[in-house]
């Protein structure tokens, strides 16, 4: 060896001031909402005797969080990949239109199955728009979802439709096992599943190149338009169980109006769990960290009688406060 | 060496519109780009600063221009020292740059570009008849007109060139510096610029040349100030320059021992790469036959084709044209990942843009381009990943506490390592390495070319792409010279020399034929 090389081989050039800080990046952002989560549970804990309870946590905050958490779960992935989709909840609708519709008249299996397909494809239309046609993310399903809300409205004639009468569908989302309703179980198999497919996966290790740096992954042999188009229709499928799984629990569907903004409270689950809006970074476990936590602080509101005007403004602040997180990490860390 | 020392410029010469540099030096992150510059701009003239890539004749201009304060020394206006903070104060003193990327406002009209800031107005409102009467006038005093109406962004880059002098002459301008004005410029857009250029001095403005093109600063110039290395190797009349003598004084240090030992490849080593007329977007019918164990260096100026090359190969842009064969197998119309299957590897130019994951881990930086070989059923296998990841990074000398921490957090020179380990990870036939060692300290540098070397000879056939000669020449076997997207000359053994090199990457006539 030169004298050149064997000057080289000595140091080892990592930056040791800023070492610990990047190395536990993950880590430190998952006690970034971890402990307020944790903070506000153990303080409705104490000064609520309502708040432990059977009924309170998992009927009050899990089963009705189900549909959130499942269409966030996939909207990880897609944020991460890059993207952004705001037309879930118009496919949340027309899923469970789609679903009530063909259960009055056929069997409930055959309706679940025939909704996914449709959010599902939803989705594929959605990753096609803004893979290949190039067209922005945001603009795409945000015009998807007037398309969909529309034909949801047109296919359904503008009624709503009750399962009371025929209520088999129900079961889907209110079977109870093992202490907790199915609903619960259909949701934490889905976020088990997409957390592994994000971790474990090649997959996974796609969606993060594809939206950390998608030219440096496609040269890498990322075939990144695929990889997002296949987030997409993840989100669509979730979108669609969850519209399933709520219409099982009501037995009635909604107007898109009054569901309108349920891809914000999405998008606010995920963001306030760390995942970056500009993609390449974040996790399916923050992300329930973070819808719960919204959760949670809605719960609280409830349970201490406060004016629940205030809820909308709770969670914007800690919103921005999440996000003032994200960009300060992101400096800290070029 | 023949600096201008600052007594050899008497203070009452300079009142009158001279813009002087004095003893300026500039570093950007500990490397120097100017090292105690001193020149004289007379008024009126036209004074072209020539030298090699990074030889630090654009940093120059930036910090006349004010985009840059120097470390040291100062530019005087007028014999009074200035200290400009932004391109602003610059041009409050009458110092102002046509960049290389024109700064129009497409969707504006000709006449609201070039008053852009600068409007009369009433109230808030243009008035637009005094603005066209403006627009006129200037037009007449200049000598050259544009139709004022037209949208700006429909104007050729010339004309947009010419918008954007007038936009500065209507700042009352004297001092304009032009950054390879005709880089982008057609043979006959070139000729009308050039007259442009001539029209100004004859009006009494003062014009700092950037230029590449030899013949073009020889044409134009009064004088010529040759850079290399950041520091001035002579400032003299133009009409004593010739191709040749500049040539000559851009040419950079003897190449001394930063290079390992070349290996060359046999005669008889299998062909792994055959390039047959490769036409695409900035390429012209290229073609080229590389051997196992070959390194092949292209030379040539920023901008003259090699990257657009090397991405059309890798399959990353669209091939009109042409034939590609690695190891028997035609790859010609290939995506990057059905390329990289078939052996091909590349380190693209800008690790930042193209190359890493910054926030993501080294060690999946590295394994991003196999995770195929890494997985069973797309499940990752993390011990073998592990185990992988961690020799091919040994091979390349990265050293670093863990492969967890996030890849933006090394120094330059070990995240180029990291690309080469993703490379070597992939096990190809065919490397293609774009400007290997760009931003890279001056110790790892030798380190990859160590690899490169490593990599060549364990059997793989390599092309090396630098805007540094020196790199080129001390690593390369064989080294062909691109121009304007063909390959003008092809240099072997004892013919390649810089000078060689330069001559073809600067004049037409070197060509070969």
């Amino acid at each position: 060896m030169t004298e050149v090389s064997s000057e080289v081989l000595s140091p080892v050039e990592v930056d040791s001031s800023n070492f610990s800080w990047r190395h536990v990046g993950g880590l430190w952002r998952t006690a970034g909402i971890l402990i307020p989560f944790l903070i506000v549970f153990i303080t409705l804990s104490i000064v609520n005797g309502q708040f432990l309870t059977r009924q309170n946590l998992v009927v009050n905050i899990l089963y009705l969080q189900s549909p959130i958490l499942i269409i966030a779960a996939a909207g990880t992935l897609v944020l991460i990949a890059g993207g952004l989709d705001l037309s879930v909840a118009a496919t949340f609708v027309l899923a469970s239109d789609i679903a009530a519709q063909v259960a009055l008249h056929t069997n409930p299996e055959f309706a679940i199955v025939l909704a996914l397909l449709c959010g599902a494809l939803v989705g594929l239309v959605n990753g096609v728009v803004v893979a290949y046609l190039r067209i922005n993310a945001l603009i795409a399903t945000l015009a998807m979802s007037f398309v969909v809300s529309g034909i949801a409205e047109v296919a359904t004639n503008n009624t709503f439709y009750s399962l009371f009468n025929k209520p088999s569908l129900g079961k889907f989302a209110t079977t109870n096992f093992l202490g907790a309703q199915s609903a619960i179980w259909i949701t934490l198999v889905v976020v088990v599943l997409l957390g592994l497919a994000l971790w474990r996966t090649t997959f996974g290790r796609y969606v993060f190149a594809a939206g950390g740096n998608a030219e440096a992954a496609r040269l890498a042999g990322v075939r990144v338009s695929r990889v997002r188009i296949v987030t997409y229709v993840l989100s669509g499928s979730a979108a669609a169980l969850a519209g399933v799984i709520s219409l099982a629990q009501t037995l009635t569907t909604t107007p898109y109006s009054n569901e309108s903004s349920l891809a914000f409270t999405v998008l606010a689950g995920i963001v306030v769990g760390g995942t970056s809006i500009i993609g390449g970074d974040g996790s399916v476990t923050r992300t329930v960290i973070g819808v719960l936590f919204i959760a949670l602080i809605q719960n609280g509101f409830e349970l201490l009688q406060f004016n629940a005007f205030f809820i909308p403004l709770v969670t914007g602040v800690i919103l921005i406060i999440a996000v003032a997180l994200d960009v300060w990490l992101r400096q800290r860390r070029r | 060496m023949t600096d201008p020392s600052v007594e050899a410029v008497p203070r009452q010469t300079a009142a009158n519109g001279d813009v002087e540099v004095v003893s300026v030096s500039k570093r950007f992150g500990g490397a120097p780009a100017l090292t105690d510059v001193t020149i004289t701009i007379r008024k009126g003239e036209v004074h072209a600063f020539v030298g090699e890539n990074g030889a630090g004749k654009s940093t120059l201009g930036k910090i006349i221009s004010g985009v840059y304060s120097p470390d040291e020394g100062e530019v005087r206006v007028d014999g009074e020292s200035m200290s400009f903070r932004s391109p602003r104060d610059a041009m409050d003193r009458g110092i102002v740059t046509i960049a290389q990327e024109l700064a129009v406002v497409p969707f504006l009209s000709v006449e609201e570009n070039v008053l852009l800031g600068a409007e009369p107005r009433r109230w808030g409102f243009v008035r637009r008849r005094t603005m066209r009467r403006r627009y006129e006038e200037l037009s007449e005093r200049v000598g050259f007109r544009l139709p004022a109406n037209q949208m700006a962004g429909s104007l050729v880059t010339a004309d947009q060139q010419k918008l954007e002098i007038l936009r500065a002459l209507s700042r009352d301008a004297s001092t304009i510096i032009m950054d390879e004005p005709s880089a982008a410029l057609s043979m006959h857009e070139v000729y009308a610029l050039h007259s442009v250029i001539r029209s100004l001095t004859t009006s009494g403005k003062t014009v700092i040349l950037i230029s590449h093109f030899l013949s073009e600063v020889l044409d134009l110039a009064d004088t010529i100030t040759i850079l290399r290395d950041g520091r001035i190797v002579r400032t003299g009349p133009a009409s004593e320059e010739t191709e040749s003598s500049l040539i000559e004084g851009m040419l950079g240090r003897s190449l001394g021992q930063a290079f390992p030992t070349k290996q060359l490849a046999a005669d008889d080593a299998p062909v792994v790469l055959e390039i047959e007329a490769l036409s695409a977007v900035g390429v012209h019918e290229v073609s080229l036959t590389l051997r196992a164990g070959e390194i092949v260096g292209l030379a040539g100026l920023v901008g003259s084709g090699r990257s657009e090359f090397a991405m059309a190969l890798y399959g990353a842009t669209r091939v009109t044209a042409g034939r590609i064969v690695i190891d028997g197998v035609d790859v010609t119309h290939h995506r990057p990942d059905q390329s990289l299957r078939q052996g091909f590897a590349i380190i693209p130019e800008s690790r930042k843009d193209q190359g890493l994951l910054m926030g993501r881990p080294i060690s999946e930086n590295v394994s991003l381009a196999s995770l195929g070989a890494l997985s069973r059923l797309g499940l990752m296998s993390p011990i073998r990943e592990r185990h992988r990841v961690a020799h091919a990074l040994k091979q390349v000398r990265v050293r670093m506490s863990s492969v967890r921490t996030h890849v933006g957090s090394l120094s330059g020179g070990n995240q180029q390592k990291v690309l080469f380990a993703r490379t070597s990870l992939c096990g190809p036939k065919v490397l293609i390495a774009d400007e290997p060692t760009r931003g890279v300290d001056v110790g790892s540098k030798r380190m990859i070319y160590d690899v490169v070397a490593e990599m060549a000879a364990s059997g793989l056939g390599v092309i090396v792409i630098s805007s540094e000669l020196e790199e080129v020449l001390g690593l390369a076997h064989r080294v062909i010279v691109v121009r304007a997207g063909r390959f003008v000359a092809e240099l072997e053994g004892e013919s390649m020399t810089q000078q060689a090199v330069l001559e073809a990457a600067f004049t037409e006539s070197a060509a070969v034929s």
